[in-house]
């Protein structure tokens, strides 16, 4: 088991955000995590990447207990965020961001081969390379987000919503590039509004409501559940 | 009438390259072979030091120069405003925090200069100038690193109170404590050593040149200082952390350690210009460490260009410049002096300032860009 989460919660305040979240992320898996505005999803993920702090419970990573361990080093271990709404650099290059990326590493040979990797999965980005990222389109922020996280080679990668704001067919592309990305051997946890995209590409899923988990299957399984369908997937 | 459709992409070539685009003076200067920018920074330099000279310059040296002020004084001043501006950039510019109370650390390395060395302190020490330098540093940094411990989690408005706070309290402090004299202030504080072989000290009382020099050179060590700091790793964490804290955060950068280090040297930075200034002025009491003085070397990083070195030291030398250079000139309604309404004129240069360049006189390319993204969000397109 890579990732486990067992009976966290998390406040905001005197607010509670999370009611005791219980799941795991084996090696190799995609797994999806859906549901509606506000139903803990980014929390979740802001949980498991240490940028807040948890109340109870406890987050166990590659056999280690991270519950209390600090963002930073949580990135040098392993887990690597592609954050809500892109939070790329605006002032940075595109290179210079996805250098960034890299920031807990120090081998050069191995952090050009990379940027290699990173400009095959997204040739976009090395056509804009020298370009600011404030000044580039939605569609190429989220791969430069995406980019960017897998440039501290993770054995996690946290996507938090890739497909917001983007057209259809750039939703398509990059769920196809999670997929190759998740084939060379990167495990994948996501959080997505799109539901339908999340559950056909994902190994395994949960639904999440008002902080707690309500269910939980195989991608498939999810996508023909009716009350998923009913609550998520718009079909009537 | 197909002529006319050849013609067209001539016209408007596919990249228009202009001064602007291809980076203007900074731009010109980059292309330069590295000897002839070693040149010009000498140069420059050069006439830097010869500055307190500037009223010798025919016709145009009388409109440079401070009527109501001694120029040497003057220039002197504006080193040690310049000094806090780098210092103040440091902090607001490179890392992004909001610190209102910076004058708080110019207080302190004053006052640990003056309780060392002042005939009048109840530490009865009497050092030298020189040998309390080190420690008023040292104290200024530490300063700075208890300030940022506790008040670095918070941020942006939260931080900016604190650091308001810190600052009054200081002075709040020096004003009613019997240790720090309050208004009687110290006196006889010793000046920097050294003498003329005529056994003449170098900085007496009568001349401020050698504290204008001595003051020029503290600026360009600090300077050198900090462009290495900016282009290092410690440069790129306190950017990451300027555009996007927590995107910062998840790329691996321990954030409140950097946050850290911003105000410990952005102390040690104001420490100087507050040790420089005790060892020029010989007095200092509480009334010297005001609020506005905050604010005034804030209002000179923002004017000049946050972010940008060379935009701190303009914005830091022009609030000290501007008020002295209005000194002693009749203005012509009321016959007073013009000093008296520097605060006036100042702020209608800056509002000017902020309407035509917002992003200061010399601005810093990723700030502006910065600043564009923050529009986006307010008014988003």
């Amino acid at each position: 088991m890579l990732l486990e989460l067992q009976d966290v919660t998390l406040l905001y305040g005197r607010i509670q955000a999370l009611h005791g979240i219980s799941l795991t992320v084996e090696q190799g898996e995609i797994v999806a995590l859906i549901g509606a505005n506000g139903a803990g999803k980014s929390t979740t993920m802001r949980a498991i990447s240490g940028l807040r702090p948890v109340a109870q419970g406890k987050i166990t990573f590659d056999g280690e207990d991270i519950t209390k361990m600090r963002a930073d080093v949580r990135v040098v271990r392993g887990v690597s965020q592609s954050p809500e709404g892109r939070g790329i650099f605006p002032g940075m290059t595109v290179r210079e961001n996805l250098e960034m990326g890299a920031y807990t590493r120090r081998n050069r040979t191995e952090i050009n081969e990379d940027l290699d990797r990173a400009f095959t999965l997204f040739p976009r980005l090395k056509e804009r390379e020298k370009q600011v990222g404030g000044t580039m389109s939605g569609g190429e922020q989220q791969m430069l987000a995406v980019g960017r996280a897998l440039m501290s080679r993770p054995k996690l990668l946290l996507l938090d919503e890739p497909s917001m704001g983007l057209a259809p067919m750039l939703i398509q592309q990059i769920f196809d590039i999670v997929v190759e990305i998740n084939q060379q051997g990167t495990t994948v946890l996501l959080v997505e509004q799109n539901a339908q995209q999340a559950l056909s590409r994902a190994h395994r899923a949960y639904v999440l409501e008002t902080g707690r988990i309500v269910k939980s299957g195989t991608g498939a399984e999810l996508l023909h559940d009716p009350s998923v369908k009913d609550a998520y997937l718009g079909v009537a | 009438m197909s002529d006319v459709k050849v013609d067209k992409p001539a016209a408007v070539p596919a990249d228009k390259k202009n001064w602007r685009s291809s980076g203007g003076v900074r731009g010109w200067f980059g292309r330069q072979h590295w000897a002839v920018r070693t040149v010009l920074i000498i140069v420059f330099a050069v006439l830097a030091y010869l500055l307190p000279y500037a009223g010798d310059i025919p016709v145009l040296g009388p409109q440079i120069i401070t009527e109501g002020i001694d120029w040497p004084s003057a220039l002197f001043n504006m080193s040690y405003y310049v000094l806090l501006a780098l210092g103040l950039n440091v902090v607001v510019g490179f890392a992004g925090l909001l610190d209102l109370g910076y004058v708080g650390f110019f207080a302190v390395g004053a006052y640990t200069v003056a309780l060392l060395t002042s005939p009048d302190s109840i530490l009865k020490t009497e050092w030298g100038w020189l040998a309390a330098v080190p420690v008023a540093l040292a104290v200024a940094m530490v300063s700075g690193l208890i300030l940022g411990w506790p008040t670095l989690r918070l941020r942006g408005d939260y931080l900016a109170i604190v650091t308001l706070g810190f600052a009054e309290i200081i002075r709040i402090f020096a004003t009613s404590s019997e240790t720090l004299r309050g208004d009687r202030g110290f006196a006889d504080i010793p000046h920097p050593p050294g003498s003329y072989s005529d056994g003449k000290p170098i900085f007496g009382v009568a001349d401020a040149t050698p504290y204008y020099w001595l003051g020029l050179s503290v600026i360009i060590l600090v300077i050198l200082g900090v462009r290495n700091l900016d282009r290092s790793r410690v440069g790129r964490s306190w950017l990451a952390i300027r555009e996007d804290e927590e995107a910062a955060e998840i790329m691996g950068v321990r954030t409140i350690k950097y946050k850290l280090w911003a105000f410990a040297i952005g102390a040690f930075i104001g420490g100087l210009g507050g040790v420089m200034f005790a060892g020029q002025q010989g007095f200092m009491n509480s009334q010297t460490f005001i609020l506005q003085f905050s604010i005034l070397v804030l209002a000179g990083v923002v004017m000049g260009g946050s972010g940008n070195i060379f935009g701190a030291i303009l914005g830091g030398a022009l609030i000290s410049y501007i008020p002295d250079r209005l000194r002693g000139i009749e203005d012509p309604i009321f016959h007073t002096d013009l000093f008296g309404f520097r605060f006036a004129i100042f702020g209608a240069i800056i509002i000017l300032i902020m309407i035509f360049r917002p992003q200061g006189l010399i601005p810093s390319r990723r700030r502006a860009m910065e600043l564009k993204d923050r529009e986006k969000e307010v008014a988003p397109q």
